[in-house]
């Protein structure tokens, strides 16, 4: 096993799919020779060639469109959006054409498509390079939404993104792409879509989180530990649509308060959901209402003092966390 | 560029700019253009183009049976419509049949069509069963999308029928992306995307023709020019004037023609079907026909000029290949009348089948969300 960063884990995982199912190809701006705004493909298109890691200008409709059209007849493209914010120029393509098209042809014939691309803050990339737009896809029946936060799942769950029979968005955190490293195995592994992960067991007290979060979390946790002799479990999602209802009840049963973090905004975020869902199926486990850390609804601002009040992080987390202990 | 459809295009469309104007100027030409009652002349403008040299006589009459079939199948739904017997939206190609059956005519069954709503003939000419179309018209569980919605928001890749949407021009992008995964699998299939002109003002379009035309895609882009987007007339819709001169600013074949000849249909496509296979890229095709009733069943359409719909009733597809075939080809009033007879059993037989087939159970709304 070897030390990875977030990118190159994913860079393995396209590029391990390629070679075993030549029906898989790239499309998205700049993805070819350049290798990607943020690199990604490096090195693929001069492994597969231009017709497999296929430059596209700048039309993200078409991107989408095409990858559906492509998918259709029995290939599986893999459509990068340069940033996760442009995924709203092809907001048709994805809600009204790729999420229905199983159902309009009464569960026959699937589309096979992911559309991956960095989202997410913490670079100062203001309004339009700082988005996490997740929700929009989460509320739409026949997308499936993965968020992975560390490099090994992020390899084993990209390979079972392609791998799916379903359009499945693929959300990377841009933070994450080089500040983290993690083992990955060199050896073929897949993590299964819709399963969530303990990341750190505890007793007092549940986080539900994903994507950048998990990190903010797990360190909060540490720091709750130590500072206030507090057992916290840390679930990431990693799936956020379908949702692993099993695993999150599962630990709020035990430890009987939860705690909902989320990059995402205050309003109809994934949280929101999944506060709903709790409350709802296991009310009686719960010693305190469910509480959630988010961003304020408001766009995700540039300036670092801006942006850092936006932000969830761990001094915000730890300051929410203290809050549910004590109720 | 084929002049007959541009000059009568023209006509039509000062035709309804004075009518808009000064209310009865044009009614001249209104009458001079729907000259089916003047002695001596045609019932119906007649067909001046070639045949095309391939086709045999009997290939000719399966052209008539599929214009026919397509009209008849139509007018059965209109019927049912008005009967209250189909729940969702009707919405009728009367007089654009040519387009269907001529854009279909030479496509192989690897070959791919991205039908839209006055296309359903071209369901039925890339081979889906008539009872399987009545059963999705019908919302019931045996057809394509088992009830899941109606009309030609399905598909079928057995038959390689891409599903449409209500978001139009949505379905070209994906047409061609379709054209593109033929060409990365070495087949030589040529890809049929249908779309209005009113779609034309889209972004999704450019987008789909720009890409195509960087990648050189084995795409047909058929424009049925029907001259009305719901209520909007092209001179509200098509920015320039003409819509076929966009396809010269990608490095494309670009064509106009009279959408209600069959056999110039029929010839320009399969000109551009040739070029396709051959690597030569694709080809967008104007098809300048006429809506001859209001959007949907509906839609009582009082924005439409009745003069005008007349006259363009003197340009019916069908009428004038009839006309074609008497003259040219000694076709009888019996073989017409077995066409229709065939053709009025199969639909019969399909609209039975429709009838006798269950709708689905509610909590089947669940199912076909994913596949497995």
């Amino acid at each position: 096993m070897s030390q990875k960063t977030l990118i190159e884990a994913i860079r393995e995982g396209l590029r391990d799919e390629m070679g075993r199912d030549d029906t898989v190809f790239i499309l998205g701006e700049d993805v070819g020779a350049y290798g990607g705004a943020f690199k990604v493909t490096d090195g693929l298109y001069g492994q597969f060639g231009d017709e497999r890691v296929r430059d596209t200008p700048i039309s993200e409709s078409a991107i989408v469109g095409y990858a559906i059209g492509a998918a259709l007849m029995g290939m599986r493209p893999v459509a990068e959006m340069q940033f996760m914010d442009f995924i709203s120029c092809g907001f048709d393509q994805i809600v009204n054409q790729a999420a229905t098209m199983a159902y309009r042809y009464g569960g026959d014939t699937g589309v096979p498509m992911v559309i991956r691309g960095p989202s997410g803050g913490g670079i100062s990339g203001g309004l339009f390079h700082s988005q996490t737009p997740e929700a929009w896809f989460t509320h739409t029946p026949g997308l499936k939404v993965v968020c992975p936060s560390t490099p090994y799942d992020a390899k084993g769950l990209i390979r079972s993104s392609i791998r799916d029979n379903n359009p499945v968005i693929f959300f990377e955190h841009k933070y994450l792409y080089r500040s983290i490293k993690g083992e990955v195995p060199e050896e073929e592994y897949v993590i299964p879509l819709g399963k969530a992960d303990i990341k750190l067991e505890g007793d007092d007290l549940t986080i539900v989180t994903y994507g950048w979060m998990v990190h903010q979390s797990i360190a909060a946790a540490q720091q709750l530990e130590k500072e206030d002799g507090l057992s916290v479990e840390v679930i990431d999602l990693r799936t956020l649509s379908p949702l692993d209802r099993d695993t999150i009840f599962e630990s709020v049963k035990k430890t009987n308060r939860a705690l909902l973090v989320q990059e995402d905004k205050f309003t109809g975020g994934i949280m929101s959901d999944v506060s709903a869902q709790i409350t709802e199926s296991i009310f009686e486990h719960l010693d305190a209402p469910v509480m959630r850390v988010t961003a304020p609804d408001t766009p995700t601002p540039y300036a670092p003092p801006l942006e850092k009040f936006y932000l969830p992080n761990q001094e915000k987390i730890v300051a929410a966390a203290r809050k549910l202990a004590a109720y | 560029m084929d002049a007959p459809a541009e000059d009568s295009m023209q006509s039509s469309k000062s035709t309804r700019q004075h009518k808009n104007g000064n209310g009865s100027g044009n009614a001249d030409k209104t009458l001079h253009l729907s000259a089916n009652n003047i002695n001596g002349t045609p019932k119906f403008q007649p067909i001046f183009t070639p045949v095309p040299k391939n086709l045999t006589r009997d290939q000719l009459l399966a052209l008539m049976f599929n214009l026919k079939k397509i009209r008849i199948f139509e007018e059965t739904i209109s019927r049912m419509s008005r009967q209250g017997k189909i729940i969702g939206g009707v919405y009728l190609g009367r007089g654009q049949e040519a387009i269907g059956v001529g854009t279909t005519f030479d496509l192989r069954n690897d070959d791919v069509v991205s039908p839209i709503h006055r296309d359903m003939g071209v369901f039925l000419l890339k081979g889906m069963p008539m009872r399987n179309l009545m059963c999705q018209i019908l919302g019931r569980k045996s057809g394509p999308s088992k009830g899941k919605d109606s009309w030609s928001h399905t598909g079928d890749m057995r038959y390689n029928i891409l599903a449409s949407s209500s978001m139009l021009g949505s379905s070209v992008p994906i047409a061609c992306g379709a054209s593109l995964a033929t060409r990365m699998r070495g087949l030589d299939s040529v890809t049929v995307t249908y779309f209005g002109e009113g779609s034309t003002a889209r972004g999704d379009i450019h987008e789909a023709m720009n890409m195509a035309a960087i990648y050189k895609l084995p795409v047909l882009f058929i424009c049925e020019n029907n001259q009305w987007a719901y209520s909007t007339p092209p001179d509200r819709e098509i920015g320039g004037g003409k819509v076929a001169k966009r396809a010269s600013a990608y490095g494309m074949e670009g064509l106009s023609l009279d959408a209600n000849d069959i056999l110039l249909v029929y010839e320009k496509v399969r000109e551009a079907i040739y070029r396709a296979r051959q690597g030569d890229g694709p080809t967008f095709i104007e098809c300048v026909t006429y809506r001859m009733m209001g959007h949907s069943e509906h839609d009582q359409a009082a924005y439409m000029d009745k003069d005008q719909t007349a006259a363009w009733e003197r340009r019916d597809p069908i009428g004038r290949f009839r006309q074609y075939l008497e003259e040219n080809h000694q076709f009888t009033d019996s073989e017409e009348k077995r066409m229709t007879e065939r053709i009025e059993a199969e639909i019969a037989d399909a609209r039975k089948f429709a009838e006798s087939q269950p709708f689905p159970e509610g909590p089947e709304a669940l199912e076909g969300v994913y596949v497995p």
